[in-house]
C-alpha cells in the first residue's frame, strides 16, 4: 500500500506543479530583466555619479554575483513581497500595485458580470433555437467580437456615447470636481461611494465605469455564448434529453432543469478563464480611458523604463492568471463528481 | 464513368486515381469543393486576396505618397477632393498610408505565422517522440509560457528587446508557439507508436529523420488550421503593440499606430482614428470567417 492515501498525493503534485509553474514564471520575467537595455545602475545613481559610487552600487545590487545566485536574491525579494522601488513614483512597486489593481479589479469584475449575464442566456437560446435568427446573431455578435480591436472600440463607444450623445462620463474614474471625495477602503470606486453612502459620487463613478466595462463584457459575452452554446447543444443530443421529452416534461424544464443544470460546472471554468483573459485585455481599454488600473501602470512604467514597476506587474498579473486558472480546475474537481 | 466527366475535372474526381500525384489533386479539389460551398468563408478568402493585391501593388495604388507631408491640407475630412478617405494631421494622405500599411500587416502576420508554428512544431514533435524526461522539462516551460497573459508578456519581451516592428514581432511568435506545441506533441504521441515507424526504424532511420520525414507532414494540416484561427489575434495583437507605441515606429504607416495617432483628435476628427480601425477589424474578420471554413473542411471532428 502507498504510504500517502491517493487523494494526498494528487494534491502533492497539483501544487508542485503550480510552484513549478511559478518559479518558470518569475525566472523568465527575471531574464527579461537581466537582457533589459536599461542599467539598474544608472537609473539610480545617475549619469554624474563617480565611479565608486557607481562601483558600490553595483554591488549592492549583486550584479556581481552569479546569474543564478542573483536570482535567488530576486526570490527571495519576491517572496517577501518586495518588488524594488519604482524609479517613477518613488514608492515600493508593491505599494503602487496594491493602489492600482483594485482599479482593475472592479472593472473585470463587472465586465464578467456583463458578459455572464448577456452571454449565458445568449447562448442557452442559440443552441436550443439552433440555425434561427437568433442564432445567426449570436453567431455574429461573437465573430465580430473576435475580430474587434478592442482598442479601436473602446475609442468608437468614447466618440459616440461620450463626445456626440453625452450619456456616459469620459475618460477616467470619476470626473476631476469628485476626486478623491470618497475615503478609499477597498479601492473600488463603487464600493467605496457606497460604503460612505455618497450616492452623487456613486452615480457619477458608475457613468464613467458603464462604457469600459461594457465593451470588456463584450468580449466576455462573445466567448461565453460561443462556449455555452456547444455545451448546451452536447447536451440537448444526450439521450436523457430525449427521454425527458418522451415522459412529457415540459421544454423549460428539459432545457434549464435538466440540460443547463448538466453545463454548470463547465460554465464555471469557462468563466473563470474570461474573467482572467479580461484582467489582461483591460491593459488597453485602461488606456483609452485613462483608468488607473495596472494596464495603465505596466504601460507608463515601460514607456519610461521604469524596470521594476514593469516586471513587478507583469509577475502579479502572471501570478493572478495562473491562480484563476488553478481555481477553475479545483471548482470543476469539486462541482463535478466524474473529473475525481 | 459518368459522361459529364471529362478533361480536368473529370480527372480530378475520377474514383480510380492512376497515380499519387491525382490522387492528391483530387483529394485537395474535393476540400476546395467543400471550402467553396461556404459563403462567408469565401467572402474571406476574397478579402485577404484583395488584401494580398493591395500590398502587392500599393505603390501603383495609392493616389499619394504616404509620408508626403502637406500641412496646409492636415485633418481634411472623408471626401476631400483628391483625399478619399481624408488627411491625418501631418496632411497625409489616409488612404495611401492605409495601402501601404497592408504590407505591414502581411510581413508582421506572415513572419509570426512562420516562426510560432514552426517553433512549436519543433518543440512539440522532439517531445512527444523523446518521451521521459526531455518531454516533461519542454513540456513544463511550455506550460510555463502557457501561464503568461500573452499581451502582458508581449509588453515584457518588447520592453526587453527595445521597440519596434521586428522586436514586435518576435515578442508575438514568443507568446503564441506554445499552443502549436502542444498540438504537435498530440499528433506525434497518436503516431509514434504506429507500426509504419517501426518499419522505418527498423530499416535503420534514425529519430532525426524520422521526426522530420515522416512525422512532421502529418501535423501539418491541424497547424495550418488553428494558424489561420489565430491570424486574427496575431493581427490585433500586433495592432495592440503599435497602438502603445512598442511596434512599427512612426512616421510607419502602421495600422495600430495611425490609430494611436488619430486618437489625439478623436472627438473633433473622427475619421484619424476610424479608418484604421476599420481595416484592422476587416482583416481580422476575414481571416476568422476563413479559418471556421478551413476548420469545417479539414478537420470532420470539429462541430459544425
Amino acid at each position: 500500500m502507498a504510504p500517502f492515501p491517493r487523494w494526498a498525493t494528487k494534491t502533492g503534485l497539483t501544487l508542485g506543479s503550480i510552484a513549478v509553474t511559478m518559479l518558470g514564471l518569475l525566472f523568465v520575467t527575471f531574464m527579461i530583466g537581466r537582457v533589459m537595455p536599461v542599467d539598474p545602475v544608472l537609473a539610480i545613481v545617475g549619469d554624474r555619479a563617480s565611479q565608486e559610487i557607481y562601483q558600490q552600487v553595483y554591488q549592492d545590487l549583486g550584479l556581481d554575483r552569479p546569474l543564478l545566485v542573483q536570482f535567488g536574491l530576486y526570490l527571495r525579494d519576491v517572496m517577501q513581497g518586495d518588488f524594488g522601488t519604482s524609479i517613477l513614483t518613488a514608492r515600493p512597486v508593491a505599494e503602487d500595485i496594491a493602489r492600482v489593481f483594485p482599479a482593475t479589479l472592479e472593472l473585470a469584475t463587472l465586465g464578467t458580470l456583463i458578459g455572464v449575464v448577456l452571454g449565458v442566456p445568449l447562448g442557452v437560446i442559440a443552441a436550443v433555437r439552433r440555425g434561427s435568427w437568433i442564432d445567426q446573431v449570436a453567431r455574429v455578435v461573437a465573430l465580430v467580437g473576435y475580430s474587434m480591436p478592442i482598442f479601436w472600440l473602446g475609442l468608437m463607444g468614447l466618440l459616440v456615447f461620450y463626445g456626440i450623445l453625452g450619456w456616459v462620463g469620459g475618460p477616467g474614474r470619476v470626473s476631476i470636481f469628485y476626486d478623491g471625495m470618497v475615503p478609499s477602503v477597498t479601492g473600488m470606486i463603487l464600493l467605496d461611494s457606497m460604503i460612505a453612502r455618497n450616492w452623487t459620487v456613486l452615480r457619477d463613478a458608475f457613468s464613467h465605469i458603464v462604457l469600459p466595462a461594457s465593451l470588456l463584457g463584450y468580449y466576455s459575452l462573445a466567448y461565453i455564448s460561443r462556449m455555452t452554446r456547444s455545451f448546451m447543444l452536447e447536451q440537448l443530443s444526450a439521450e436523457y434529453v430525449t427521454t425527458a421529452r418522451v415522459k412529457g416534461m415540459s421544454e423549460r424544464q428539459v432545457i434549464w432543469g435538466h440540460a443547463f443544470r448538466n453545463i454548470r460546472v463547465q460554465l464555471i471554468t469557462v468563466i473563470a478563464l474570461s474573467y482572467a483573459g479580461l484582467l489582461e485585455g483591460s491593459v488597453l481599454t485602461e488606456i483609452i480611458f485613462s483608468w488607473p488600473g495596472i494596464g495603465s501602470y505596466i504601460t507608463t512604467a515601460l514607456l519610461s523604463a521604469d524596470m521594476n514597476a514593469v516586471l513587478g506587474g507583469t509577475v502579479v498579473v502572471g501570478l493572478v492568471f495562473v491562480l484563476l486558472n488553478v481555481l477553475s480546475d479545483l471548482l470543476y474537481k469539486v462541482f463535478d463528481p466524474r473529473a475525481k | 464513368m459518368n459522361e459529364a466527366h471529362h478533361g480536368l475535372r473529370g480527372w480530378l474526381l475520377s474514383d480510380a486515381p492512376q497515380s499519387r500525384l491525382q490522387a492528391r489533386a483530387a483529394a485537395l479539389y474535393l476540400g476546395w469543393l467543400a471550402f467553396r460551398a461556404n459563403p462567408l468563408a469565401m467572402l474571406g478568402l476574397a478579402i485577404l486576396v484583395l488584401l494580398f493585391a493591395v500590398a502587392v501593388f500599393a505603390p501603383w495604388l495609392a493616389p499619394h505618397d504616404p509620408f508626403a507631408q502637406d500641412l496646409a491640407n492636415r485633418l481634411q475630412p472623408i471626401g476631400t477632393e483628391g483625399h478619399l478617405l481624408g488627411t491625418d494631421s501631418l496632411g497625409r494622405d489616409i488612404l495611401s498610408r492605409l495601402i501601404h500599411g497592408a504590407r505591414i500587416t502581411l510581413y508582421i502576420v506572415g513572419l509570426v505565422a512562420l516562426i510560432a508554428p514552426l517553433a512549436g512544431l519543433l518543440v512539440g514533435t522532439v517531445s512527444g517522440y523523446a518521451g521521459g524526461w526531455i518531454d516533461m522539462i519542454l513540456m513544463r516551460i511550455t506550460d510555463i509560457f502557457l501561464a503568461f497573459p500573452r499581451l502582458v508578456l508581449a509588453l515584457a519581451f518588447v520592453a526587453a528587446l527595445g521597440a519596434g516592428i521586428e522586436n514586435a514581432i518576435l515578442a508575438i511568435s514568443l507568446t503564441a508557439w506554445p499552443p502549436y506545441a502542444r498540438i504537435a506533441r498530440a499528433e506525434t504521441l497518436t503516431i509514434r507508436k504506429s507500426d509504419y515507424i517501426s518499419a522505418i526504424r527498423l530499416q535503420g532511420a534514425g529519430p532525426l529523420r524520422i521526426i522530420t520525414r515522416q512525422i512532421w507532414p502529418l501535423c501539418i494540416s491541424s497547424l495550418i488550421v488553428r494558424v489561420t484561427l489565430d491570424m486574427a489575434g496575431i493581427i490585433l495583437a500586433a495592432a495592440g503593440l503599435g497602438f502603445l507605441g512598442l511596434g512599427a515606429q512612426p512616421p510607419s504607416p502602421e495600422w495600430g499606430a495611425m490609430i494611436s495617432e488619430g486618437r489625439r483628435f478623436i472627438l473633433d476628427h473622427w475619421w484619424v482614428a476610424t479608418m484604421p480601425g476599420l481595416a484592422i477589424f476587416t482583416v481580422s474578420l476575414a481571416f476568422n470567417l476563413l479559418g471556421d471554413g478551413l476548420r469545417d473542411v479539414l478537420d470532420p471532428k470539429s462541430e459544425k
